[in-house]
């Protein structure tokens, strides 16, 4: 289907998109790699007066190390940070799941910010972002203000960010000797949304993990951390990990598998994951 | 009320060219409705499918989610640019040669978008050309014709 018609407007800057979006109280969108926007404007799933687009804003593009932080601008397409030096050394997790988002041509176009603020629950970067504990930098009205992961994902689609925002960067800790990370997802098809996936941090300490931050998608309305499966990967064991996942994921049925196969797989994807999170303290 | 307008200058295909457009009008409808260069195809119309493929800048795009509106001053080029350019002449020929296509709907989004995996200059084995071609459906082949087309080039642009 075709787009219902919208007014469009090239920010010059973060402040005249901030000042857009207020006037429009609502009825404003950002558009930065356009990857899940226009497909959802295409559907006429959403028609909002204006896009506000801001490819052309200076400065949100940068990948840099910063006190400890690796910092992905907002505007970062997926394909420039897949070939990143700085996102392989220091932000694997990053690294691992890249591949894994839609095919090369998305990844072309999409961003890193804009997969974060659209916070899909089957995307991979949300995910990443509260596996690594990161955090997502809002430009509003208001000022600036620094949303840590666990408190920025709120429900179907829905964030911190208000209708005035722009997120202007994420932060994930840069990568230490000692960090472990793992990645897997089933998909039925490469570079499909994922029917469920885990992405996961730890710190190794000499044969056994802390730390351990496990944060399933595709089995709720946003990524969710697996808090008991966590507990139990560090003291009791694997075994006990993957139980205890009954508690802590309520996969819901939907069109691409139920709840019982979706649990059923989430326990795969765990011990392929703990094998990753392992393999590299060897 | 009329639709929102706004005025474009885009190189298509090496020449530039200049229109007003509709904010909302895509840039695969851009190319086949304003420019008549029908060889993009629209098919699924929300990324999923490949047909509208183009070249956005230098590197391939979805012609549906991507705005004309968002094309001022870029570079475009499209499947007919980089046949008559004899870039992928050889990738045509090998196409052809193994019966890599039946209707052709989805031919000139795979060319452009196995050409950008075959100009990285890497020696692809055949799962990662099948995972490169994952976003281009097609509903003829099973792929087998195609993967074994690109998977020829790639050896031949290897040797020469």
């Amino acid at each position: 289907m075709k787009p219902a018609a919208f007014a469009y407007a090239k920010a010059r800057s973060l402040d005249h998109a901030i000042e857009l979006l207020g006037r429009h109280d609502g009825q404003a969108r950002v558009l930065a790699g356009g990857q899940s926007l226009i497909a959802t404007l295409n559907m006429r799933l959403d028609a909002p007066d204006l896009l506000v687009d801001i490819n052309r804003v200076a400065g949100l593009d940068c990948i840099a190390r910063r006190n400890g932080y690796i910092e992905i601008g907002a505007l970062v397409r997926h394909a420039a940070a897949e070939r990143s030096d700085v996102i392989r050394r220091e932000a694997p997790l990053i690294a691992r799941a890249m591949p894994h988002i839609g095919h090369p041509a998305i990844r072309n176009r999409g961003t890193v910010g804009g997969s974060i603020a659209l916070a899909d629950p089957a995307a991979e970067l949300p995910a990443c972002l509260l596996a690594l504990g990161g955090e997502v930098e809002i430009a509003g009205a208001q000022g600036r203000r620094t949303v840590a992961a666990d408190a920025f994902f709120k429900g179907l689609f829905d964030t911190a960010l208000g209708s005035g925002d722009v997120l202007t960067a994420i932060r994930v800790p840069a990568a230490a000797p000692a960090t472990r990370t793992g990645f897997a997802e089933f998909s039925r098809r490469h570079g499909d949304y994922a029917l469920v996936g885990l992405a996961a941090s730890a710190t190794a300490e000499g044969r056994s993990l802390r730390d351990v931050r496990l944060a399933y998608f595709g089995v709720g309305a946003t990524a969710v951390r697996a808090r008991q499966a966590e507990a139990a990967l560090i003291g009791t064991g694997l075994d006990a990990a993957v139980a205890a996942l009954e508690q802590d994921l309520a996969p819901e049925d939907d069109v691409q598998a139920n709840a019982a196969v979706k649990r059923q797989l989430a326990g795969v994807l765990l011990r392929r994951v703990a094998a990753q999170l392992t393999e590299q303290s060897a | 009320m009329s639709a929102p307008v706004v005025d474009i200058a885009v190189t298509v295909n090496g020449e530039l060219v200049r229109e007003t457009v509709e904010a909302r009008k895509t840039l695969v409808d851009f190319l086949r409705e304003d420019l008549g260069l029908t060889g993009s195809h629209v098919g699924c119309e929300h990324g999923v499918c490949g047909a509208c493929t183009v070249r956005l800048d230098g590197v391939v795009v979805r012609g549906c989610l991507t705005l004309a509106a968002q094309c001022d001053g870029a570079r475009v080029e499209t499947i007919e640019g980089v046949s008559d350019s004899g870039e992928i002449a050889d990738l045509q020929d090998a196409f052809h040669k193994r019966n890599a296509l039946q209707c052709g709907y989805c031919t000139p989004g795979m060319l452009l978008t196995a050409q950008e995996l075959l100009a990285s200059g890497a020696a692809p084995s055949r799962a990662a050309i099948r995972e490169h071609l994952s976003g281009n459906y097609c509903r003829c082949t099973g792929y087998q014709a195609i993967v074994d087309a690109v998977e020829s080039v790639a050896r031949a642009r290897g040797k020469a």
